[in-house]
């Protein structure tokens, strides 16, 4: 049943906070190489429903196969799973202690075992490609928020992940840096990464994504192809929220 | 076309600067200051000058007993006549050499820890927390490579306060960041016994937990099975220490975000290595005054071994102001007991807030 053609394969998946019901039956299949855009209101689940691929959360009933692994309690699993899937946060959570070079290396050094000089080849060459090399032996208290960001980003691609998770990683940026970590995802997604991404930039939604998915109340609401998705918009609530996000 | 021409940088008015602007910005910036300094100067002169007559001035340094004390200041006399007693306690004569090693190496390992162009550093932190110990418990208790035995009861003196400290510190920390883990575990089997362990040892006061590791502790083991004593009061101080360190490495696990356990996660770090590498680097960063707070608790508490006869610096200071030739020097034993403490104390507090400066990478927003 598991089909490894999907990179990610959720299949009525329910999860609840206590006695809050905060996932509903979701089913959603990501091709490999697909990008999706997810979006809704604020408190629809959707920080839950990416944080139960890399098991950050726990779904209580339903499967979750992630590159044919499903996931279970099984320790190994996960750890299986998440070598896999990168991922980056609304608030970057870099780690202070660390310069950004060492932010990069840290999971190659210990998770990975590779030696220290390769884990610094591979850093750098993700730090180039999010184009902020120069700014290696900074701490992350001393970059600006779109500098951050480009390095959580990069901290990721040094697993060499085969799908990335986004949980509006513009949210908490100032206008001016949202365009340049927006390039980066660009980019990426033009190299044919596996990407879910919560965001409310339509721009970039338009721009890269091959499914629109919209959530509300734990539900998906509605998914569509960003062109159709925009403009004929099928559901109320879709409508609703699109008018109220679209013309402010 | 206006070119942009920077002003010249012209000298600082006087009277902000140099002595004088100094001066008047600290010490007399409005009558009210002014009458404060005054009186401030007013009271250490009444006070200092007087002790520093009697302790440095009109002070007797050097003599075999109280009637080489003559001039009316302090008598410092038996300070310098016994102090190799204060230092040594009963340690043989002959192999005091060996503490006097330790000594050395003491220095010698933490002294570069105040500069920062020093290198090896780190190694001869590793040394000092390591090796420096083993070292130092082969050479003082002897019975190896042909140094002669010295039984603990030997052991006295300000070396036996630093080495209770030492021992004290060095394993208290690890210790506490186990039980602080512990208490903070998902497993409720962990998490019990770490509570337990926790509230039992720092709801007792340490002097009946040395009374009990002293007095009671040889009643409940079977017959033969008598270990030393020394290593019963430094079990019992280790556990209590042990238990205050893990709250307060506690707090400092509770202040880091829950951001930064999600990133270690998604990385596939693991619970052990994003711990040892992400949360407890930034945890105990934070809790450095809480820590050395701690610390210095630890090291003056060691004194209260000499409710259970172990010879530490007090006790040796207070044989000495008891016996016949010395008697009644109390105040004189006390402040010179209370200035060993206080050098070993300041320096722990300097080093600390050193440590934080050096530490600090700027991330706070
Ligand atoms: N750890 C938690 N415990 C209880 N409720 C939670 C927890 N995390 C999120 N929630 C609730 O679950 C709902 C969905 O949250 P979330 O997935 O973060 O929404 P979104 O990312 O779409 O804004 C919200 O109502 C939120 O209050
Ligand atoms: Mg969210």
């Amino acid at each position: 049943m598991a089909s490894t053609d999907f990179a990610v394969q959720m299949i009525n998946v329910n999860k609840w906070y206590g006695e809050f019901h905060v996932l509903k039956d979701i089913n959603l299949n990501v091709s490999v190489g697909e990008r999706i855009v997810i979006c809704g209101p604020s408190g629809s689940g959707k920080s839950t429903m990416i944080r139960c691929i890399n098991r950050l959360e726990e779904h209580q009933a339903g499967q979750i196969i992630v590159g044919g692994i499903e996931l279970t309690h099984d320790l190994k699993r996960i750890d299986e799973v998440r070598r896999e899937v990168g991922m980056c946060f609304q608030h970057f959570n870099l780690f202070p202690h660390l310069t950004v070079l060492e932010n990069c290396t840290l999971a190659l050094i210990w998770v990975r075992k590779m030696p220290k000089k390769k884990a610094e080849e591979v850093a750098m060459h993700y730090l180039e490609r999010v184009k902020i090399p120069e700014q290696m032996n900074k701490f992350p208290g001393q970059l600006s928020g779109g500098q951050q960001q480009r390095v959580a980003i990069a901290r990721s691609l040094c697993m060499n992940p085969k799908v990335m998770l986004f949980d509006e990683p513009t949210s908490a940026l100032d206008p001016e840096m949202i365009k340049e970590v927006l390039d980066v995802m660009v980019q990426l997604a033009e190299e044919g990464m596996t990407m879910l991404c919560v965001t409310h930039e339509m721009g970039f939604a338009k721009l890269v994504a091959d499914r629109v998915i919209f959530m509300d109340a734990g539900q998906v609401v509605e998914e569509n192809k960003p062109e159709p998705f925009f403009n004929d918009p099928q559901n109320d609530r879709t409508k609703l929220f699109l008018s109220q996000i679209l013309n402010h | 076309m206006n070119e942009f021409k920077p002003l010249p940088n012209l000298p600082p008015p006087v009277a902000t600067a140099g002595v004088i602007g100094w001066l008047r910005a600290n010490l007399f910036p409005s009558p009210f200051s002014a009458l404060l300094t005054v009186l401030g100067i007013y009271f250490l002169y009444i006070t200092l000058v007087p002790f520093l007559d009697w302790a440095v001035f009109s002070a007797d340094w050097f003599g075999t007993d109280k009637s080489a004390c003559i001039s009316g200041g302090a008598c410092w006399a038996f300070v310098t006549s016994r102090i190799d007693f204060f230092i040594y306690g009963f340690f043989p004569t002959s192999e005091v050499w060996r503490i006097n090693i330790c000594f050395a190496l003491f220095v010698i390992s933490f002294a570069p820890q105040f500069f920062d162009a020093f290198p090896y550093k780190k190694n001869l932190g590793i040394f000092s927390l390591t090796v420096f110990p083993a070292i130092s418990y082969v050479l003082i208790s002897g019975g190896w490579f042909g140094l002669v035995e010295v039984s603990t009861e030997k052991w006295g003196g300000l070396s036996l306060t630093l080495m209770l400290a030492y021992v004290g510190i060095v394993a208290a920390l690890p210790f506490g960041v186990v039980l602080a883990l512990g208490r903070r575990s998902q497993l409720p089997v962990i998490r019990t016994f770490c509570i337990l362990f926790i509230e039992w040892w720092r709801g007792v006061p340490l002097i009946s937990v040395l009374f009990m590791s002293s007095v009671m502790l040889p009643l409940f083991l079977p017959e033969g099975m008598n270990f030393d004593k020394l290593l019963r009061a430094l079990i019992g101080i280790i556990m209590f220490q042990s238990a205050y360190m893990a709250e307060v490495v506690r707090g400092g696990l509770q202040a880091i975000p829950r951001g930064q356990h999600e990133a270690a996660d998604a990385l596939g770090l693991g619970y052990w290595k994003s711990m040892l590498l992400v949360i407890l680097p930034q945890a105990l960063k934070l809790v450095i005054p809480g820590i050395v707070n701690t610390f210095i608790a630890l090291f003056k508490d060691t004194t209260l071994v000499l409710i259970i006869g172990l010879f530490e610096v007090l006790a040796s200071v207070e044989a000495v102001v008891r016996g016949a030739q010395w008697r009644g020097l109390t105040f004189e034993g006390y402040v010179f007991v209370g200035l060993c403490f206080w050098v070993f104390c300041f320096g722990m507090s300097r080093y600390s807030q050193k440590l934080e400066r050096k530490l600090n990478t700027g991330h706070k927003r």
